[in-house]
């Protein structure tokens, strides 16, 4: 251990909510994008999911929000060191989207891709059983364009940037393949609580 | 509804040459340690703080990198910080820090820290926002978000590259703009409460950077935009709005 003198961080009382190496942001909510914040209006939101299914299928913004809502309520994580407790989204589990394309057994991974051009990868075992969603609300209003408004994906047990902004489809394939910061160095699963943060990790 | 329609997206990134620049990851996942060699005072809220790392990797202007500080109790706190020197200057890195009000690391930096501390550092990391030197840049930055930029500025004149490159800045006021004294003529500072005499006072402006883009290199500009997400919305929103393709414009957010 590399004691840094002086220094011994903020008055804190250990939270076991907090994976190692992040910091609790309080009501601060962080934005980390590396481009522009796009102007989408609902009306022109789609989600598609393709690749390895077998009916591939696109929602407009009324066709997804007559699937059964879903809310997360929980912690969230960000590669940049906070986590913010307690947050409530509100959309769609991403399991009755896919219920509705009906994934070839053949599928292990997804490649997450926003409106923007952003890319993610994630197994797709990270986007099943409960553990992500399309959303569309924080704290019961609409989710905010900086945050990745009108819907973005969540996965909030990996890190954040897992959980692209302005999700406009997954791609499913039989094999992993990095998206844009996982090309530009971050791991390629992302768990907060093995530290997963750069390929090598 | 019917699904036809949308058979065209592609999920492959659209911005401009996404990850040009390779990271070596091994660099990435490797803590280093980074003794401080020098301090030196910017701003009243703002220093430059000089590190001895001798197996650093090296880096491109524009990268930002993975700092650590390990309390007695195992306590540790990361922040991410840009890199604030110029890729020549072997076996060491600068970094220029604001003194956050309350901040837990930079809290240390500005009011503990002196030569001959040891922190922990990891990277450089993201290729993104790096600048190799090889396409006209137009850099926008406010407060500290100018570190990586000043890389970038730094490089080009200790390569005497010849790629066009301006460097737009906000400052609060004269006092408060970081590098001052090293800013040339590729700089044009924006002051927001208060100029010196005969400089207007006021939020960066359509017309600061339409007067750059009207100045076109061949090929276009490559922009750069740096600082707090308020500020980062805005500027961003300024190119745009004055023709600067969504695709060519970098975005780094302090948060
Ligand atoms: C890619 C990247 C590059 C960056 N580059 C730079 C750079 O070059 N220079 C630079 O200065 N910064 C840079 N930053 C920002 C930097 O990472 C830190 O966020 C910044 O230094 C603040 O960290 P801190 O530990 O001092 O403050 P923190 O302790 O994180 O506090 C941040 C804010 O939260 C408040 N706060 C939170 N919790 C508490 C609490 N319990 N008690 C009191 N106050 C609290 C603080 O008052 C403060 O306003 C960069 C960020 C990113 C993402």
């Amino acid at each position: 251990m590399n004691v840094t003198r002086g220094f011994t961080g903020r008055d804190r009382v250990h939270n076991p909510g907090l994976p190692p190496g992040q910091y609790d942001a309080g009501d601060d909510w962080p934005v980390l994008s590396a481009e522009v914040t796009p102007e989408l209006a609902p009306a022109d939101w789609t989600f598609r999911v393709d690749g390895l299914v077998e009916r591939p299928h696109t929602w407009d913004w009324d066709e997804a929000h007559a699937l059964p809502p879903s809310a997360y309520e929980g912690d969230i994580h960000c590669v940049t060191s906070w986590s913010k407790f307690g947050v409530r989204f509100g959309g769609v589990s991403l399991d009755a989207f896919l219920d509705v394309v009906r994934p070839h057994g053949s599928a292990t991974h997804a490649v997450a891709y926003s409106h923007t051009g952003y890319t993610t990868n994630l197994p797709l075992a990270d986007l099943t059983g409960g553990r992500a969603w399309i959303a569309w609300e924080y704290d019961s209003e609409p989710l905010a364009a900086e945050h990745g408004g009108p819907a973005r994906l969540l996965v909030p047990h990996l890190y954040f940037w897992k959980s692209a902004k302005w999700i406009a489809g997954l791609r499913l394939l039989d094999h992993d393949e990095p998206g844009f910061w996982e090309q530009n160095g971050y791991h390629a699963r992302g768990n907060p609580w093995e530290e997963q943060r750069y390929s090598g990790d | 509804m019917s699904t036809s329609s949308f058979s065209s997206f592609t999920p492959s990134t659209r911005f401009a040459v996404p990850g040009r620049i390779a990271v070596s990851n091994r660099a990435a996942a490797l803590w280093q340690t980074a003794t401080l060699t020098e301090i030196r005072r910017e701003t009243p809220h703002a220093a430059t703080f000089r590190f001895a790392v001798p197996a650093w990797a090296g880096h491109l202007p524009g990268q930002h990198l993975m700092l650590r500080l390990t309390a007695e109790d195992g306590y540790t706190a990361q922040r991410h910080y840009s890199i604030a020197s110029a890729p020549d200057d072997a076996g060491h890195i600068e970094l220029t820090l604001d003194h956050v009000e309350g901040g837990e690391v930079s809290g240390w930096f500005h009011t503990v820290a002196k030569p001959g501390d040891e922190v922990e550092v990891r990277g450089p990391l993201s290729g993104f926002f790096a600048w190799p030197g090889d396409r006209p840049a137009l850099l926008i930055g406010a407060g500290s978000g100018v570190v990586p930029l000043m890389s970038m500025v730094r490089h080009h004149r200790a390569r005497e590259l010849s790629v066009p490159l301006r460097l737009l800045v906000s400052a609060r006021r004269p006092e408060e703009l970081i590098y001052a004294r090293e800013l040339g003529t590729e700089t044009t500072p924006v002051f927001t409460r208060s100029a010196p005499e005969g400089v207007p006072v006021g939020r960066m402006a359509a017309a600061h950077v339409a007067s750059v883009l009207a100045d076109q290199p061949p090929g276009g500009w490559e922009a750069y935009v740096c600082g707090s997400n308020a500020f980062a919305e805005h500027a961003s929103r300024l190119l745009v709005e004055a023709g600067q393709p969504v695709d060519r414009i970098r975005i780094e957010r302090f948060g």
